[in-house]
């Protein structure tokens, strides 16, 4: 990786030479701050987010009864629910393969490449640095439309890529890969650039081929970059919501909308706050699922190899 | 790796530049589109360069106004955000890393639970509250819920605990308090890593599109993607030179930052992305 390697976490604080003592040297003043703001706007929305997924309360925020499980139990029973928390989880996988592979691709050609780097960086990164907005736009108005867009003006097609529900997913993929996949390069170069030079020359020394001493030492040097690249990248993926939102609204009909627009539709266009916010804390349950293998990772980087 | 220059790399070069140039050709695609004139933008077949080169929907654009009040909205809830973030992460980092006291471990724990909750699925509730804070069409309904970032707290706080103790100690046996070796030894240190974080900060506040669309409603306090996102698609209609203006003039400011500030930026992403792995 690029930084240090961390050792054992549990240092305690240092007891050897104590600051001034005073009310002023204590330590939750310093955290006081972020607490604060983290408690008013994560913890409390988190808990108030239960509780109105209990309730039937509404945007104005009337009709505030508890209901229990209803909402989670209609969810369940909601084919357009079980539709969209599909389509996330189809984007999830579609998206995350070949923004893996074609991270880890494209980071090994530019490493290997050793000049303009800059030019490299700037074309596979460069999109990760674009609003979403922008990123839509661009893609909506000008690269697909029948016609006269990039796509089908160049191959002289006249595919329907937004409006067809057999293509839209497909070109969200298409869309968020070349967006985002500079993020993944990015990881894995960082990870290229840390296995040190004397491996390979040994290598090199007993005569390993380029392809063996890809096979035999970058990519199992590799492994722990990848499990955290598919992680970050399978939250990121589930997450889903602006690129879609913003070309197709989810269509056509319901075969992009991702779970998040959904609870976004119920909470906001449908004016229900509860039932949104039991969907919303479905996608969650899922997330966390992701998350915790996340720390399980991230434990395992702090214990001293 | 290799040190000739033989077949081989001639063919990743190949591969190199057809892939850099698929990649560049949307982008490219756009500023070619928004120097044409309006009435060729839609010509078949495809030309990159029109019958003449005109900033006409540049100068439209920003005519318009929309466009500037925007980006001054993103960029200065985007370095307030980035501001207060770093700074009350820190002193969080600093205060769980380096003090003792009651409470210190639940706490922590409470934060770093909070890395798994994605805030997109807090919108309901959120802005709920901001609707009982009147805060909704302000900047603060922007800034506040993007401060609260466990992540940041998570980074820094690994960072302090691998500052040598010694460095403070010293200050402490001549009398400094706590504020004083945070602020003048501990800060100073930690240039590197706050660097690293500050431009995560930035890049994700300025780009961030769910939360400020749903808190801003009124043109006046909307964020570029939001303003681009409601606005120029409502009010341009077809009219794309403008709108590939609009793309253009709203992209370019980060991309220009990271041609003059790459090595910074990539560390800065790369470390944060892997939260300090």
């Amino acid at each position: 990786m690029t930084t240090v390697a961390v050792p054992a976490s549990a240092a305690a604080p240092a007891e050897e030479a104590r600051p001034r003592r005073g009310w002023t040297q204590h330590g939750l003043l310093f955290v006081a701050p972020f607490f604060a703001i983290y408690l008013a706007f994560l913890v409390w929305p988190l808990l108030q987010g239960l509780r109105m997924s209990l309730s039937s309360v509404n945007i104005a925020g009337t009709n505030d009864r508890f209901v229990g499980l209803a909402n989670y139990a209609e969810a369940f029973g909601d084919p357009r629910m079980w539709r969209s928390l599909g389509n996330t989880v189809v984007f999830t996988v579609l998206s995350t393969i070949p923004l893996v592979l074609l991270g880890l691709g494209l980071a090994l050609l530019v490493h290997n490449l050793r000049f303009v780097q800059w030019l490299w960086r700037l074309s596979f990164f460069g999109p990760f640095l674009l609003p979403s907005a922008v990123v839509s736009l661009l893609w909506l108005q000008m690269i697909y439309p029948p016609e006269y867009g990039l796509i089908n003006g160049a191959l002289g097609t006249d595919v329907l890529w937004l409006g067809d529900p057999s293509t839209a997913m497909w070109s969200m993929v298409l869309t968020t890969v070349w967006w985002t996949v500079g993020f993944n390069f990015l990881l894995y170069l960082a990870a290229l650039q840390s296995i040190p030079h004397h491996l390979y020359e040994a290598a090199e020394l007993d005569g390993a081929s380029a392809w063996h001493r890809l096979r035999s030492i970058t990519l199992p040097l590799l492994g722990r970059t990848t499990a955290l690249v598919v992680v970050l990248q399978l939250l990121a993926s589930l997450k889903v919501f602006d690129q879609i939102y913003l070309m197709t609204g989810g269509g056509p009909g319901d075969s992009t909308r991702p779970i998040i627009e959904y609870a976004y539709d119920a909470g906001f266009t449908g004016y229900r706050i509860g039932y949104a916010s039991a969907v919303s804390y479905i996608l969650f349950a899922l997330i966390v699922v992701v998350s915790l293998a996340q720390l399980r990772l991230f434990r395992k980087s702090e214990e001293p190899s | 790796m290799t040190k000739r220059f033989g077949w081989g790399r001639l063919v990743l070069l190949a591969v190199a530049l057809v892939l850099a140039a698929a990649w560049l050709a949307p982008i490219a695609w756009a500023v070619a589109t928004s120097l044409k004139p309006e009435t060729e933008t839609t010509k078949l077949p495809l030309e990159w360069i029109g019958s003449r080169v005109t900033l006409d929907a540049y100068s439209l654009v920003l005519g318009t106004g929309g466009i500037v009040k925007w980006a001054v909205n993103s960029l200065v809830t985007a370095a307030v955000v980035t501001a207060m973030t770093v700074l009350f992460s820190a002193m969080a980092a600093y205060g769980f890393a380096r003090t003792s006291f009651r409470g210190r471990r639940a706490l922590l724990t409470v934060i770093l639970a909070g890395i798994m909750v994605p805030p997109q699925v807090l919108i309901a509730p959120l802005f709920a509250e901001m609707v009982s804070l009147g805060l909704v069409d302000t900047w603060w309904a922007i800034i506040l819920p993007q401060v609260a970032a466990p992540l940041i707290v998570y980074i820094l706080y690994k960072f302090f605990q691998d500052v040598p103790p010694e460095l403070e100690q010293a200050a402490f046996v001549d009398g400094a308090g706590r504020w004083r070796v945070f602020f003048t030894i501990v800060l100073p240190l930690s240039r590197p890593v706050l660097a690293a974080v500050s431009i995560f900060t930035f890049i994700t506040t300025w780009n961030n599109f769910l939360w400020p669309f749903l808190v801003s409603t009124d043109p006046n306090t909307m964020t570029l993607p939001v303003g681009l996102a409601n606005v120029v698609q409502g009010t341009f209609g077809l009219r794309y030179a403008q709108i590939m203006a609009s793309v253009v003039l709203a992209g370019l400011p980060l991309l220009v930052v990271f041609v003059l500030f790459q090595r910074q930026i990539i560390r800065g992403v790369a470390h944060t992305g892997l939260a300090g792995q």
